[in-house]
């Protein structure tokens, strides 16, 4: 069985607590039990409680696949894009250095590359990927491009990712607040590393940048 | 004497905690399980569905319950990781003795044997000392089965007036103010009733940590329109994105609450054919908020004046709304005031008893609700009742058939209990569900008070911190390991299903009880053959009561996943029988109830809410020139309570190894501390050396450390024992301290691991 093509998966970093249930949940997994394929890193922890999740993006034309020397990275028809297969990968990292998302990882001990199938056993047979479906705040969230536009009026998904020349199309969305997207729904990663961090992702209003700026030491 | 019976060291080198891991059929990729048994987190009060897989009476791993309505399958990492307490190498598998001959402290002994000399103590103590010389502490992660069954274990078995639970340290507040504005003590709506809302006010709760289900209604609310306003002195992951960031001061939230009432009622945002029509005692609270004008109130709370404009504008002109609080105001010694303050901004506005507008208070533990209903507080009966109530004292008597002269009169509150250990009134003690040494403050009183028992006897599945100092431990049971009922945030009742056997000698609690009662030579009353039994005669008990549960049953739960007390098993308005579905919202128009008979929808004869005037008083041992700082005190998401379980489970171990002080750079800056470097805390109290964590989230003249952590790493070695004057809550939220960078790393960091 396939992955139903109706389904997708959505990321929305603005939801995420950084609470781990995704990276709790992913090492339950059937095909990799004991070990998380997902990546869940705090932007800055001194500066705020931001944390960004991030799975495998499953490129159209994934880059992993694209340089692995062995062949050993299949997209499946279904627009999912499997790890390694353990007979082919050399584990020479190739992939691990070329994905622009930082996704795919190398298990020395193992002698292989290892990354997020969207819980290919889970979602191959009708059910969500585990970290989807655990998620408290459901900044992983798994359906339909209609289910999330209903739920979500205020975000806009986006699946087009620029880092320098190479423009990414990918089959799992990011979502990005409405304002912010602008004519083209495209996310540009290099320009966005240009920029100064924001001081504080916190929205206050009436608007400060600190709050705590009045509070005497 | 109950001191130490070896090092602690050597206790914990064999009883733990130690930290379980995924191996053999927990990790294996291929093992399928037996079956899959549908039922409940045993953590928090969210209470999210979850189906354990089981296997050769193991719980080997999880599969989301997608269709349970609350959660749909999401769970917090505790939920997914909560099955790695089971078949854990610290679990007592036997009643182990208190011996000091033994290497590790304590000696295996058979259950008869151990519970017969546990019985000839409790005998020995009441006969020589007299009943109320030996006290109960039992818990509120209990089912609502057990929580009844300690209730009357103590007033019919052991006749004595001492027992409390640890909701004490949790849920009183919120209790007691709801006792007082409306008459019964519950959330007043289903959560689903938020998405749709225009403003949802959070006071004090870190819903990302502490409730993390709640984070998505509020999301799903946000995204269909409603403000967020956040109420804490850290800027929590909610916090970070919400529209209104209340920056408060620790302590001063009464204080927050009048003055924008203040505010509401100087420009007329109050709804006031509600306020005359449907309560009592607003021109009382009015008349008080006079004292609050928004400079003082921006003065004394540290909230800018514009966001408590910001807040009132919000607030008092929204069409629908939704207000939750949680520990966060209510761990004060002003802890009913405060919940009362966030009530009267609720009446005030009328906006409550309607589909898309509500209040609660987000429970803590499993059975925060259920808990605290049937019977285990000190001056409580089953059904809501009082036990001061003659009418209540003759209907429960009457139920356990026993005299009601020979029911016992109200007890005292957890720490007042441990006050009358140290004066020598209370000489034994039984806990079940209750690690005090850990989750009370000024936890040396505690071990003190621990030391002069003349016999403490601890149920529980590991051998807890407190445990260690008990003369005895009886061997009780997982939650995956019995049945029964607990209420959930909202007021739903769910059913726990079992889905293993105890393993060794271990026992399911009831039974433990039970065959106390049995060695005691009492048995009347405690021939239950399992919970369902025991669910029924509470049933009967709570008939009549508030928190009327007569119409609901094992069934009815299964069929509806869930029931919302009050449910009748009469028509309150005829007396007939019928097949009621619940309550799910409260005090809508109309709607009837056994109180107000007619005359309104809240729980008074006049069927009116009440305002109670909220007053601000400061927080007891606040900061002072000695102790300057503000100490807060809470939790971290992988983490529960007193960690007894989530201690012992490594994925959340590793996630959140260590207690850290929290502090802002500003405050380390002027310090000369650098994250991570080995801090020391000092208040009144004592002393505690972590390492710091500099961050930007907390207010600069404060600082946090999360408190599930034992001996040397409580953060209640620090905490003040001042209580609530009402609910009798500790205040865990503030007080004084001062801090400096520690001279070296703290003793323990060499010899025990992060969990110990």
């Amino acid at each position: 069985m396939a992955k139903p093509a109706e389904l997708h998966f959505f990321i929305d970093p603005n939801r995420c607590i950084g609470c781990q249930a995704c990276v709790q949940a992913c090492t339950e997994c059937d095909t990799h039990r004991g070990e998380s394929m997902i990546h869940l890193e705090f932007i800055d922890r001194a500066a705020s409680t931001q944390t960004v999740p991030v799975v495998c993006m499953h490129c159209e034309q994934p880059t992993c696949a694209e340089v692995c020397p062995a062949d050993a990275i299949k997209r499946t028809g279904d627009g999912v894009v499997q790890s390694a297969r353990k007979p082919r990968c050399i584990a020479c990292g190739n992939c691990v250095v070329a994905c622009p998302f930082g996704v795919p990882e190398l298990y020395e001990d193992r002698q292989i590359m290892m990354k997020c199938d969207m819980c290919y056993d889970r979602t191959s047979v009708g059910k969500k990927p585990m970290c989807a479906t655990v998620c408290p705040s459901q900044a992983l969230f798994f359906g339909t491009l209609d289910q999330i536009g209903q739920l979500r009026p205020l975000s806009e998904p986006v699946n087009q990712f620029r880092f320098g020349h190479q423009v990414i199309s990918t089959r799992v969305f990011m979502m990005m607040p409405g304002g912010l997207v602008g004519h083209r729904p495209l996310v540009d990663v290099t320009a966005a590393m240009q920029d100064r961090p924001r001081e504080r992702a916190i929205r206050l209003t009436p608007a400060t940048t600190d709050p705590f700026s009045q509070v005497e030491v | 004497m109950a001191t130490l019976p070896v090092d602690e060291l050597k206790i914990i080198e064999r009883f733990g905690p130690h930290q379980s891991a995924m191996t053999g059929v927990r990790l294996s990729t291929s093992t399928e399980p037996e079956r899959l048994v549908k039922t409940h987190c045993c953590f928090c009060g969210q209470q999210c569905g979850v189906q354990l897989k089981v296997r050769d009476n193991q719980v080997i791993g999880f599969e989301p319950w997608e269709e349970f309505p609350f959660n749909r399958g999401m769970l917090c990492p505790k939920g997914v990781k909560r099955y790695l307490q089971g078949a854990h190498p610290d679990r007592l598998t036997t009643a182990v003795g208190r011996d000091s001959s033994s290497p590790h402290g304590f000696s295996p002994l058979p259950y008869n044997e151990a519970i017969a000399r546990v019985a000839g103590e409790i005998a020995r103590i009441q006969q020589v000392h007299g009943p109320a010389a030996f006290a109960l502490l039992s818990g509120a992660s209990l089912t609502t089965e057990k929580t009844y069954l300690m209730g009357k274990f103590a007033r019919v078995c052991l006749r004595t007036p001492y027992i409390d639970y640890n909701g004490r340290l949790c849920m009183v507040s919120a209790g007691a103010a709801n006792k007082k504005a409306f008459g019964i003590d519950r959330t007043t709506n289903p959560w689903s009733d938020m998405v749709g809302t225009e403003v949802v006010w959070v006071a004090g709760s870190n819903v990302a940590e502490c409730s993390p289900i709640t984070t998505n209604y509020l999301w799903q609310a946000r995204e269909q329109g409603a403000r967020i306003i956040v109420q804490d002195p850290r800027i929590t992951p909610v916090a970070r994105t919400c529209d209104l960031y209340l920056p408060v001061r620790p302590g001063r939230d009464a204080a927050l609450f009048a003055g924008v009432l203040n505010l509401m009622i100087e420009h007329g945002w109050i709804d006031r054919d509600f306020t005359e029509t449907m309560t009592v005692g607003f021109d009382e609270v009015a008349a008080y908020c006079r004292q609050w004008p928004v400079s003082r109130t921006a003065d004394v709370t540290g909230v800018p004046e514009r966001s408590l404009r910001q807040a009132a504008e919000w607030w008092g002109t929204a069409k629908t709304s939704f207000l939750f609080h949680a520990r966060g105001i209510e761990h004060h010694s002003n802890g009913v005031q405060n919940a009362l303050g966030t009530i009267n901004l609720v009446l005030a506005t009328g906006r409550i008893g309607k589909p898309k507008s509500g209040y609660g208070t987000i429970t803590g533990q499993a059975n925060g609700q259920g808990g605290r209903e049937h019977g285990q507080k000190c001056d409580q009966l089953p059904g809501w009742r009082d036990i001061s109530n003659p009418d209540h004292r003759r209907h429960i008597a009457a139920i356990w058939g026993i005299d009601e002269k020979d029911l016992p009169g109200p007890g005292v509150d957890a720490y007042e209990l441990f006050r009358k250990i140290d004066a020598g009134e209370i000489k034994g003690l039984l806990s079940l569900c209750f690690n005090p040494i850990v989750s009370l403050p000024d936890n040396a009183f505690i071990r003190r008070c621990l030391e002069k028992l003349e016999f403490y006897v601890a149920i529980d599945f590991f051998l807890n911190d407190t445990a260690r100092y008990a003369d005895i431990v009886l061997p009780g049971s997982l939650q995956e390991e019995d049945e029964g009922t607990v209420t959930q945030v909202e007021g739903r009742v769910i059913k726990i299903n079992k889905a293993i056997e105890c393993p060794g000698e271990a026992r399911q609690d009831w039974r433990i009880i039970q065959d106390l009662a049995h060695a005691l030579g009492r048995p009347h009353g405690f021939t239950f053959s399992g919970p369902r039994e025991i669910f029924d005669e509470l049933r009967r008990a709570s008939k009549g009561g508030v928190a009327d549960y007569s119409g609901i049953t094992y069934e009815k739960i299964d069929a509806q996943m869930g029931v919302f007390w009050p449910c009748y098993s009469e028509d309150p308005r005829t007396g007939l029988a019928i097949d009621h579905a619940g309550t799910p919202r409260l005090f809508e128009p109309g709607s009837y109830n056994p109180v107000a008979r007619g005359e309104g929808p809240f729980y008074f004869p006049d069927g009116r809410a009440r305002f109670n005037v909220a007053e601000y008083r400061p927080a007891v041992d606040d900061v002072s020139a000695e102790y300057p700082l503000f100490l807060t005190t809470g939790r971290v998401v992988s983490q529960f309570l007193s960690g007894t379980q989530t201690r012992r489970i490594g994925p959340l171990v590793k996630q959140y190894p260590e207690p850290r002080i929290e502090m802002h750079p500003r405050l380390a800056e002027r310090l000369g501390i650098a994250d991570s470097d080995w801090t020391t805390v000092e208040t009144r109290r004592g002393a505690i050396t972590l390492q710091a964590m500099v961050v930007t989230t907390i207010r600069p003249d404060t600082i946090f450390i999360p408190y599930h952590w034992a001996g040397p790493k409580s953060a209640n070695q620090l905490t003040v024992a001042a209580q609530d004057p009402i609910s009798k809550i500790p205040q865990y939220k503030v007080c004084g301290c001062r801090v400096r960078k520690a001279d070296a790393a703290p003793a323990y960091a060499a010899v025990r691991e992060p969990q110990q």
